[in-house]
């Protein structure tokens, strides 16, 4: 059977700055694959080539969903495969209520809308829906409750393939907690995660973990060895020498 | 069906409430320069003369402590293809007095059609005035709406507009407000319209705070597609101690549509303070691709902003 996500040697450029240099992994229903690596190294532009945003359109390489060949798919017919992307900073909307906000993924999918299905969503993500679901995903909302109501709309899309491009950032502990949690309820519901992430403590909840450093993954294997990156923040490579990679704390 | 009968149906299909039989609220039907329907409450005085021909003067006043409970309901239109109205209008919310007014204004059939509205409005001491004016032109683009107002908001006093054309053509609009508002007076101007095809939306705007304490909010949001043109100017002035004001404009083009903001602050002392933004673009692609990765096809994405936008 053929793997849920495939990535083969995937190369991309934006004018003329090489930012992945042929990129390589795989990852199975129900698994959970981290990806970790210095600010800048290419981890979100991975996740925009992945998802087939603008201009994120790789010029070497293939990606797989299933077995079949995406590269020339657009976003909507990615995301109707069953792909979605939360994006590190999820977009605010203006007017938009958190009921609409979470009903179109619903909609999108041909299924019916209930307050019950929305009320559950928000309480899987420790939201209070009597509070928030006439509020507006908009700038009032706080940085960890726009993350959350992000998880609540993929619950209701229900997707195969989730990419989540540092969920843990700039939420606090009880948010950080409970995106965890979310995370474990993916992965029981059968979905594939790529987990983009800053942070040792959610490496944990992994099953394969990468090191991508200046757009390569220069190593793979399982998350507690990945996890000495966190030590030094930075895994010794054979570009040690020429290296200009920050190392950051 | 009588001409009433039809305004009432116009009006109703524009998404009016059906209040004309209710005895509580207060009513205004004008088409072209006739009257069709008046009524008033306690507290509240409602007047229309026609003065010449295709001219309707109206007076609404509210006497001072008055808190009208429910909306006065006016509504005014054009229902043949041609025509012209025009209303001089006068509003007097004296002291202390509360009234909102819903004004709907429909022109359902409209090829070649003239609606012109002089307004003067004075909200004395404490009053408070709440006018929202929703319009329906239709879809021949056949209309031209000249607006024209004079405010003046005593100390304490509100002032509240809301002015929207979400549906159908929007033809030409033409707007000049001007307010003054003196000490812990507030105003708020709000414009949600969306133009297609050849609209023409030509705003201006502009609120001088006078007073110490007095606020004032001018704020359009504007959707354009086609060949639609829009111009927003916005002028918002300040010249006393605690005068706190903020203009936004924000419009949102597709195609070959073409938006301009023009927004003028002017602070004369240096403890009044005069905030303003500015956002002509496109759909913000981030926005715009975060739904796409939702399942949403481009066109259904960008309505779901746009109509978020405007009803904001
Ligand atoms: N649209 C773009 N245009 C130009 N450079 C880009 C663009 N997107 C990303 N980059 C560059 O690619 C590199 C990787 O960025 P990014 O994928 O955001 O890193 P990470 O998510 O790992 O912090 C950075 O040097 C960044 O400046
Ligand atoms: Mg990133």
């Amino acid at each position: 059977m053929s793997k849920l996500l495939e990535v083969k040697n995937l190369h991309l450029k934006i004018e003329d700055t090489e930012i992945l240099k042929g990129i390589e992994f795989s990852l199975e229903k129900g698994e959970v694959f981290a990806l970790i690596g210095p600010n800048g190294c290419g981890k979100s532009t991975l996740a925009y080539t992945l998802m087939g945003i603008n201009k994120y359109h790789p010029q070497k390489g293939e990606m797989y969903f299933k077995g079949e060949k995406i590269n020339d798919l657009k976003i909507t017919e990615r995301a109707k495969k069953g792909i979605t992307l939360a994006w590190q900073e999820p977009a605010r909307y203006q007017g938009v209520t958190v009921r609409e906000f979470l009903a179109l993924g619903l909609k999108s999918k041909g299924e019916e809308v209930t307050e019950e299905k929305l009320r559950d969503a928000l309480n899987k993500v420790a939201i209070n829906p009597y509070q928030y679901l006439n509020r507006f995903v908009d700038k009032s909302l706080s940085g960890g409750e726009r993350k959350r109501i992000e998880l609540a709309s993929l619950i209701l899309m229900h997707p195969e393939l989730i990419i989540l491009d540092e969920p843990d950032s700039g939420v606090d502990v009880v948010a950080l907690n409970n995106i965890a949690e979310m995370i474990n309820y993916f992965k029981e519901s059968g979905s594939g995660i790529l987990l983009i992430t800053h942070s040792e403590e959610m490496l944990k909840y992994a099953d394969q973990a990468a090191l991508v450093c200046e757009g390569e993954i220069i190593r793979q294997g399982n998350p507690a060895d990945i996890s000495e990156y966190f030590k030094s923040f930075c895994y010794p490579c054979a570009k040690e020498e020429e290296c200009e990679t920050e190392v950051a704390s | 069906m009588n001409d009433y009968e039809m305004m009432i149906n116009a009006y109703k299909d524009a998404g009016g409430d059906d209040i004309f039989a209710d005895s509580e609220v207060a009513h205004l039907v004008l088409e072209r320069d006739k009257i069709l329907g008046m009524h008033a409450v306690e507290g509240l005085e409602v007047e229309a003369d026609k003065i010449s021909e295709d001219t309707v003067k109206v007076k609404v006043l509210v006497k001072a402590g008055y808190q009208i409970k429910n909306p006065v309901h006016m509504c005014f239109g054009v229902l043949p293809k041609e025509g012209r109205q025009k209303i001089d209008m006068n509003v007097e919310v004296q002291k202390n007095a509360k009234v909102e007014v819903v004004a709907d204004c429909v022109f359902p059939n409209a090829v070649k059609v003239e609606h012109i509205m002089d307004a003067v409005i004075n909200i004395d001491d404490g009053g408070n005035y709440i006018y929202k004016e929703h319009h329906f032109h239709g879809d021949n683009g056949g209309v031209e709406v000249i607006a024209k107002s004079d405010i003046n908001v005593e100390a304490n006093g509100k002032l509240v507009t809301k002015f929207d054309l979400l549906e159908g053509r929007v033809g030409k609009i033409d707007f000049d407000y001007k307010a003054n508002i003196a000490e812990h007076g507030t105003v708020e101007m709000l414009a949600r319209i969306s133009g297609q095809k050849n609209d023409l939306i030509k705003i201006r705007e502009a609120a001088h705070l006078n007073g110490e304490s007095a606020r004032g909010i001018l704020d359009s949001k504007i959707a354009l597609k086609d060949q639609a043109e829009a111009e927003i100017y916005n002028e918002l002035t300040a010249d006393a101690a605690e005068a706190m004001g903020h203009v936004d404009c924000t419009e949102i083009i597709k195609d070959q549509a073409i938006a301009r903001a023009i927004p003028i602050v002017d602070v004369r002392h240096p403890e009044a303070k005069v905030t303003h933004e500015a956002a002509i673009g496109s759909v913000d692609s981030t926005q715009l691709q975060t739904l796409m990765s939702r399942g949403l096809d481009e066109e259904e994405a960008s309505d779901v902003i746009i109509q978020g936008l405007l009803n904001d």
